[in-house]
């Protein structure tokens, strides 16, 4: 099943997707982003850098979006496994990848790297 | 004939343009400055030296009279430019003058941004830009009264300070919760607010203006909560923006600011611009430095076609109010991989903050000793790798040795009357003098000569230290479990020292305390930021970016990543009206499971996070308010039915459990807190295995403490017995207290009375009366502000953007026209 017609002209996709002001993420926080593909989750740290990352955790798919946020790494919320905004990268002892959306922050805006939106959904 | 170059606008910027230009090649053109200020070139930087009376207007000017005259070129003051020709390549000025050029310089500079609130155009309202807006400052001061600064960045600061070195009564209203966020991280915001607050200016955070009052000039401001300031002059220092406007008006490429490329050309070739009035790449600058960068490729430019170019700078900060020392520099937005290394010197007031990524600094924040500023910033911009030089790089240049870090800091920085332990109210100096002249050397004979740390023992850590201050390294205190990685020091140490030492902020308790990260850890800031709610109800600001999701949202998180909802049913009592709109709620939104719990209570599990707030609103709407089965704090409190129905029943015990959890629902706990109330020894509520549980008998009440069904079955201890419901309240609102004040966080009440000891607790809610109501009032007091419904609030709008996504990049089309 093709579920993609989201290049659709109308929509205009640059290479940039842009998502709303920098503003709108609480620092140490999260906001999430609906896409077709799932949700993604956009992070703001203490000293407003922007990540995103698919909104699942690698362990068991818990939503990362809802986790405590501490320098650049969020805990899941469900078992507590800490993943690297930067990479999607578990930490420590625990081993698995979260999906990385690029992310360009110009202005206070912020927007994602429309390819990495269309990528296919692991 | 030589060219014609015109310059308008005669700021920094094109002050620095000209002197490079005739450095190198003092023929090249005939100049012509038009500039809007009725004056010379002066440096603006120094303004608020002028402000505060450390320096005079003469002090501070750039290029004089004698100067213009000596180069030929012709400044004319107080002509503003109002449109560029280009077609006939001309400018024209106000008062008519008209300009050919054959190379025409824009250096316009930027203008403040007033904020669009009633009231912004009001006589007294200023902004704070040329020697104008500091000579109309310094006309208010004379007459003395009040004035109330917008914006707590840069200029806003500076601005406060001189006001108040004029004796002015000062208010610096800021949008954020730190003072200079942009450059500052919360620490380094938290040392500032304090310093600024120390010369007596009035700092007031997370203050949104809503109007400034005032007939025919300001008179007063008014915030979004109602709140009114008086003023004679209000200073607004939000920002800047870009003063493009002419060079748009011509039809200049213009963004944020005015366009150029790399040599400093608009998008006509003919016409440069330089300084704040431009965009380069995307970026708008507004401190000097970078300026001068581009003015050299300017006059490069300007004098030849060469291939100098200017590709952006790396800025630094500085604040300029005598005393304050601070520094930062570095983009810390596009960084990835980073890591840091923080200093934290709380005698000293200092804090240092480097962030490294790729072994090189890319980011730095000074505040308090700001000697490295200058060497951290030429690393950051040389990119000069810091391997070696990693272990003492944060001591600075001129380490030799570097102290190392000493855990013992904060207790030795501590005033003599700070209260050490709060159970029998005995202070530094106490313990001090006692250590010394009684010849104590050991916690037991403290305990015996003070009392200090003989009830709760929470603050044995500390008393241990304050030996080891007096006695030195002949004592040696016992290890205390560090809270987590981020700190040396116990959850007890922490808790007594937020009293102590006055904390109010989680920035204030990493910087007083030392914390060896700049934002803490998911272990240790859930448990700061509880500690602070507890310490200081009503006062301090949760913070919920430090909460758990649970408690973030007030729901519990599923596997799924849905979430339930328990409404509160007050001792396990229900109506049918209530039923009925549950059931209406599952129905509605679609609720896959509606569960009795273990708790005497109804879960919808599987809502939906977007959907929480409507479901929430149905069910306030039908009475119900949270359960809180999410939170650290009151969940159910199981009874049985009691003298109401039961054959066996002695008192009512379905009615104590609603009073009990009426009046106790809301409190924020170490860890949850669960409550049994039996009409009869039979214990039908299973009360001797909850955190508190009554047994009701024929002549009152036996109340148990510190029991437990989870992990560990725990079986209550006896606490006392009472006689009347009364009395049931008030020894375990004391309790509730007491749990509160003295234990760590995540503990339950059984691993609290373990620690401490049951006949402490019995000493201080039973045989202490005095003890007892002390207790039992400030969690009267605590619950004042505890007891307002988390569903309601975000119902009405509170945290709203927990509940929307933040974009929805589905198309509307997708439901219908999937392919397949
Ligand atoms: C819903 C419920 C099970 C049920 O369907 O009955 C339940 C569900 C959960 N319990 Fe429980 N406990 C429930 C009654 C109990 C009871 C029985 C009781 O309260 O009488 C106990 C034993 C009594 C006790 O606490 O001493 C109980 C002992 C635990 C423990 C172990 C606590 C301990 O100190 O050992 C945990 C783990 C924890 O809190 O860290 C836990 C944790 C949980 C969590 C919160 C797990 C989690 O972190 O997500 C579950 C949340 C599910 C949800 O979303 O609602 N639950 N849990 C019960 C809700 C009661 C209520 O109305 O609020
Ligand atoms: C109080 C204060 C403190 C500061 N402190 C610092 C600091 O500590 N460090 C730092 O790096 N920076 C500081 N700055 C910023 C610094 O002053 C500016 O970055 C710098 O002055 C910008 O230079 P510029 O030439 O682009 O603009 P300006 O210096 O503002 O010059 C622009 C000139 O153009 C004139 N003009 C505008 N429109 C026209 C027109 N149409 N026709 C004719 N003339 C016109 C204006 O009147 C003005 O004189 C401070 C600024 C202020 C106001
Ligand atoms: S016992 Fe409690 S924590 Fe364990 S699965 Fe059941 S509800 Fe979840
Ligand atoms: S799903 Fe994230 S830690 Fe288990």
């Amino acid at each position: 099943m093709n579920m993609l017609p989201l290049t659709s002209s109308e929509w205009a996709p640059g290479e940039w997707v842009e998502i709303g002001e920098l503003e709108a993420i609480p620092r140490r926080g999260s906001r999430v982003v609906k896409t077709a593909r799932g949700d993604i989750a956009v992070f703001r740290t203490q000293d407003d850098k922007v990540f995103a990352l698919e909104d699942r955790c690698p362990h068991r798919g818990g939503p990362l979006s809802q986790g405590i946020v501490q320098g650049d790494s969020v805990t899941c919320p469900l078992h507590n496994w800490e993943i690297g905004l930067a990479d999607g990268r578990a930490r420590g002892a625990d081993h698995g990848c979260a999906r990385r959306i690029m992310v360009k922050l110009e202005h206070g805006r912020v927007s994602l790297a429309w390819a990495d939106l269309m990528e296919t959904a692991s | 004939m030589k060219q014609r170059l015109v310059v308008v606008g005669n700021g920094m910027a094109a002050g620095r343009v000209l002197e490079e230009m005739l450095e190198k090649a003092p023929d090249a053109y005939q100049i012509t400055i038009l500039g809007a200020e009725p004056r010379v070139n002066y440096n603006r930087i120094m303004l608020s030296p002028v402000l505060s009376g450390e320096k005079t207007y003469e002090d501070i000017l750039i290029h004089d009279q004698d100067w213009y005259a000596r180069h030929g070129i012709a400044l004319l003051p107080r002509r503003k430019a109002v449109k560029i020709d280009r077609a006939a390549r001309q400018v024209h000025a106000e008062d008519g003058t008209i300009l050919p050029y054959d190379k025409l310089l824009i250096a316009t500079g930027s203008n403040p941004i007033m904020l669009p609130v009633p009231g912004a155009d009001l006589p007294g309202v200023l902004g704070y830009r040329d020697l104008d807006d500091v000579n109309a400052m310094l006309k208010a001061a004379e007459a003395g009264g009040a004035a109330v600064v917008i914006g707590g960045g840069l200029l806003g600061l500076e601005a406060a300070a001189g006001l108040k070195a004029r004796g002015m009564d000062v208010t610096v209203l800021h949008l954020m919760p730190t003072l200079m966020e942009r450059q500052l991280d919360p620490a380094a915001g938290y040392l500032l607010q304090k310093a600024i607050e120390a010369r007596g200016i009035r700092v007031i955070t997370r203050a949104n203006t809503h109007a400034i009052l005032g007939e025919d000039k300001v008179r007063a401001v008014r915030l979004d909560d109602g709140s009114e300031l008086p003023a004679d002059i209000v200073v607004m220092a939000v920002g800047i923006r870009p003063n493009a406007q002419l060079a748009k008006e011509a039809g200049l490429d213009v963004g944020r600011g005015l366009k150029v490329d790399d040599t400093t050309r608009t998008s006509d070739p003919d016409i440069f611009a330089v300084g704040e009035c431009v965009e380069h790449r995307g970026i708008c600058y507004g401190l000097v430095a970078p300026l001068y960068e581009m003015a050299k490729v300017t006059a490069a430019h300007l004098i030849n076609p060469c291939d100098d170019a200017y590709t952006g700078s790396v800025t630094s900060t500085k604040l300029k109010v005598t005393g304050i020392d601070l520094f930062s520099a570095g983009d810390f937005n596009e960084a990835k991989d980073r890591e840091e290394i923080v200093l934290r010197d709380a005698a000293r007031g200092v804090y240092k903050r480097l962030v490294i990524k790729d072994d090189r600094i890319i980011g730095c924040v000074l505040y308090g000793d700001t000697e490295d500023g200058s060497w951290f910033f030429q690393l950051l911009r040389e990119g000069t790798p810091i391997n070696d030089l990693r272990e003492t790089l944060i001591f600075g240049r001129g380490y030799a040795g570097g102290a190392p870090l000493d855990p013992m800091a904060a207790v030795a920085a501590l005033p003599d009357d700070a209260e050490i332990c709060g159970c029998n109210g005995v202070c530094k100096s106490k313990i001090v003098s006692a250590i010394a002249e009684k010849g104590l050397t050991d916690l037991d004979q403290v305990r015996a000569h003070t009392k200090a740390s003989a009830s709760c023992g929470s603050c044995t850590g500390l008393v241990e230290k304050l030996l080891t201050l007096t006695l030195g390294d002949g004592y040696k205190p016992a290890t205390v479990k560090a809270m987590c990685g981020c700190t040396d020091l116990g959850h007890d140490d922490v808790r007594r020292l937020i009293v102590a030492k006055n904390l109010r902020s989680i920035p204030a308790v990493m910087q007083e305390l030392e914390w060896k990260t700049s934002c803490g850890c998911a272990k240790c800031r859930p448990a700061l930021n509880y500690y602070l709610i507890a310490t200081w109800p009503g006062e301090y600001v949760d913070d919920m970016q430090s909460r758990f999701i649970n408690e973030r949202v007030h729901a519990n998180i599923q596997k799924d990543g849905t979430y339930s909802v328990v409404p509160r049913m007050w001792g396990g009592v229900t109506t049918a009206a209530e039923l009925r709109a549950i059931a209406d709620v599952a129905d509605k939104f679609n609720i896959p499971t509606v569960k009795v719990t273990g708790g005497q209570r109804i879960d919808l599990l599987g809502v939906k996070k977007e959907d929480l707030p409507a479901v929430w609103a149905d069910l306030n709407a039908a009475g119900m308010v949270s359960g809180h089965a999410y939170g650290k704090a009151l969940r159910t409190v199981k009874t049985c039915v009691g003298t109401e129905w039961c054959r066996f029943g002695t008192q009512d015990s379905t009615g104590l459990g609603i009073k009990l959890e009426k009046f106790s629902w809301g409190s924020w706990t170490p860890a949850k807190v669960k409550l049994g109330v039996s009409g009869c020894p039979r214990n039908c509520a299973e009360a001797t295995v909850k955190d508190f549980g009554v047994i009701c008998v024929e002549s009152g009440y036996e109340l148990h403490v510190a029991g437990a069904a989870g992990l560990h079955v725990k079986a209550t201890q006896l606490l006392c017995k009472v006689e009347t419901e009364a009395e049931v309240l008030e020894y375990f609102g004391a309790l509730m207290q007491a749990y509160r004040e003295q234990a760590r966080y995540l503990d339950r009440i059984h691993s609290w009375v373990d620690r401490v000891g049951l006949a402490n607790v019995q000493a201080q809610i039973v045989t202490d009366a005095e003890k007892r109501q002390a207790l039992y009032l400030r969690f009267l007091k605590a619950q004042s502000f505890a007891q307002s419904d988390p569903w309601a609030e975000r119902v009405n709008g509170a945290e709203a953007h927990e509940f929307t996504a933040m974009a929805d990049l589905r198309m509307p089309k997708m439901d219908v026209k999937e392919m397949a």
